[in-house]
């Protein structure tokens, strides 16, 4: 059975900032980022569609320490975000600076940018990554 | 299925830098626990060997037929097994089948790792291939920043203040630190630490600190696996594994909403009590996978020792200490005692079979009256495995 939304096509619309995801035939669950089965009921009977990118904080981390070859991006704030549509992903998040990062961002409204991460020897090539930006900035 | 004991256990000092090689120190484990049973080479049927990161700290993939060679197991099946950090408790989950079934009586299962010959920064990002490649990665995640997200949103899911958890945190590591004292194998056997050196180290990923993460380590753990029957040969003290458990996680986002519950853990440690007929009332002592101070809050309560959002309470009444309800980490734990990633579940279970066997007066780490013991071991976003040992004497 053909994969419905291969990285590379997720990754090539991410990179227009648009977040594409799976909804479910069977359940009607979306699915982001893409999988193989629905993360609801584990069907295969999935669609590709576009997401709003529009969601909020659930949790944060501040990475001071950075793997080999990313020690120039630290710091960085990394956030999982509950999407309007259901569910959580992961991103970074570049409108505040990294060391003010607490716990009042948890709930905070975001909407999707997106940065790529070039890969490093270990990577199969450059990977877009969700990079939220707050959506209730005055 | 037959009943499978735990016959010989062995154990290498844990450390950074040490001097030998992962295959050296695999070797050293076996002969000490092959030595506890009188087994000469001859007499084992196969080999089941954790390990992660050969292929990066040594240039070394495919060891674990080189072990077997070396050890003079010569031609016997020798299987590697790399589930991240739950490596070795996966081995023994598969190597215990391979007995329960009847089709060997006897077999070596352990792990080796070498990690801190990586340095650091390699270290860093070879362990975060543990986290998924494409969505995970790509966004920076590291391994301290995976269980730093589990601390914000534990904090916000169950109203605890960060002051608050930070002060259970610290208390988390003093603990493993003293306890680790204790341990002569352990990677930080000279080294006790107070509550003001967590809350004051160096921050790693928001809110972890340096001593809320267990080090990078070298080391080897192995244990011999016997059936029932030849267990009685070889043993006046077998340890029985009567229960056993393994789930899988998803990437870390496709856990939610159920996180920061960890609904694998909870499976498999369901599976393991059930197989063995106990509760964790039962469990006597308990070696957790404390990878970070968060990850042991969020484990005591997985594994049924505390309601979700109180896990912290444990290490605040003392009832983790060795004379308390449950006592765990008493080796020390991954914190203090180390973590080469693919011994550490054998490093676990030999810790509970010689608590069991009451082995440990002498360090002065002896639990007592200890008849049933728990490992918890996970490993990367998605694997778990548990253990139940129980005396069988």
């Amino acid at each position: 059975m053909e994969y419905k939304l291969p990285f590379r096509q997720y990754h090539k619309a991410l990179m227009k900032n648009q977040l594409l995801g799976l909804k479910c035939g069977n359940c009607g669950a979306i699915t982001c980022p893409p999988q193989m089965s629905c993360r609801s009921c584990s069907s295969y009977d999935l669609e590709v569609t576009q997401l709003s990118g529009n969601g909020k904080i659930t949790t944060y981390t501040t990475i001071f320490v950075a793997p080999e070859g990313r020690e120039t991006e630290a710091p960085y704030i990394i956030v999982m975000v509950e999407l309007d549509e259901g569910p959580w992903i992961m991103g970074n998040l570049y409108d505040m600076a990294p060391e003010r990062a607490g716990m009042d961002l948890i709930g905070r409204p975001v909407t999707l940018g997106s940065r790529i991460f070039p890969g490093d020897r270990y990577s199969d090539g450059p990977m877009a990554r969700p990079a939220f930006l707050f959506a209730d900035k005055a | 299925m037959r009943k499978v004991a735990v016959v010989g256990t062995g154990h290498t000092e844990f450390g950074s830098d040490l001097p030998k090689t992962e295959i050296e120190m695999f070797c050293e484990a076996a002969t000490e626990a092959m030595a506890e049973c009188d087994l000469g080479p001859q007499q084992v049927e196969a080999l089941f060997c954790g390990n992660v990161f050969g292929d990066f700290a040594e240039g070394q993939g495919m060891i674990q037929s080189f072990i077997a060679n070396e050890l003079g197991f010569h031609n016997v099946p020798a299987t590697r097994f790399e589930g991240a950090c739950a490596s070795a408790t996966v081995a023994i989950r598969d190597a215990f089948m391979w007995v329960a079934s009847g089709c060997y009586d006897i077999v070596v299962v352990g792990g080796t790792e070498k990690a801190t010959a990586m340095g650091t920064p390699l270290a860093t990002r070879t362990f975060a291939m543990g986290a998924e490649a494409k969505y995970e990665f790509a966004p920076g995640l590291t391994f301290p920043g995976f269980f730093a997200l589990l601390a914000h949103l534990y904090a916000s899911t169950y109203n605890v203040s960060l002051e608050k958890l930070r002060e259970q945190m610290s208390l988390i590591s003093v603990q493993s630190h003293y306890y680790g004292t204790k341990n002569p194998h352990a990677q930080f056997r000279h080294k006790e630490i107070t509550p003001e050196q967590v809350s004051g180290g160096f921050m790693v990923a928001s809110p972890l600190r340096l001593l809320d993460c267990c080090p990078f380590s070298d080391g080897a753990a192995v244990l011999v696996l016997a059936s029932e029957e030849a267990a009685k040969k070889l043993t006046d003290k077998p340890v029985y594994i009567t229960g056993l458990g393994q789930a899988s996680s998803p990437r870390l986002s496709a856990q939610a909403p159920y996180l920061p519950r960890i609904r694998a853990r909870e499976l498999s440690a369901m599976q393991a009590y059930k197989m063995a007929g106990v509760t964790p009332q039962d469990i006597d002592i308990c070696e957790l996978h404390d990878c970070f101070s968060i990850a042991s809050i969020i484990a005591a309560e997985n594994l049924g020792f505390a309601q979700a959002g109180e896990g912290g309470r444990l290490w605040e009444n003392g009832d983790t200490k060795i004379d308390g309800k449950i006592p765990i980490n008493i080796s020390g734990g991954l914190k203090a005692k180390g973590h080469p990633i693919g011994a550490t579940g054998a490093s676990q279970a030999c810790e509970i079979v010689r608590q069991l066997r009451g082995d440990l007066a002498d360090s002065g780490r002896q639990v007592a009256g200890a008849k049933t013991g728990l490992v918890d071991t996970l490993g990367g976003d998605g694997i778990i495995a548990n253990l139940v040992l129980q005396a069988g004497w």
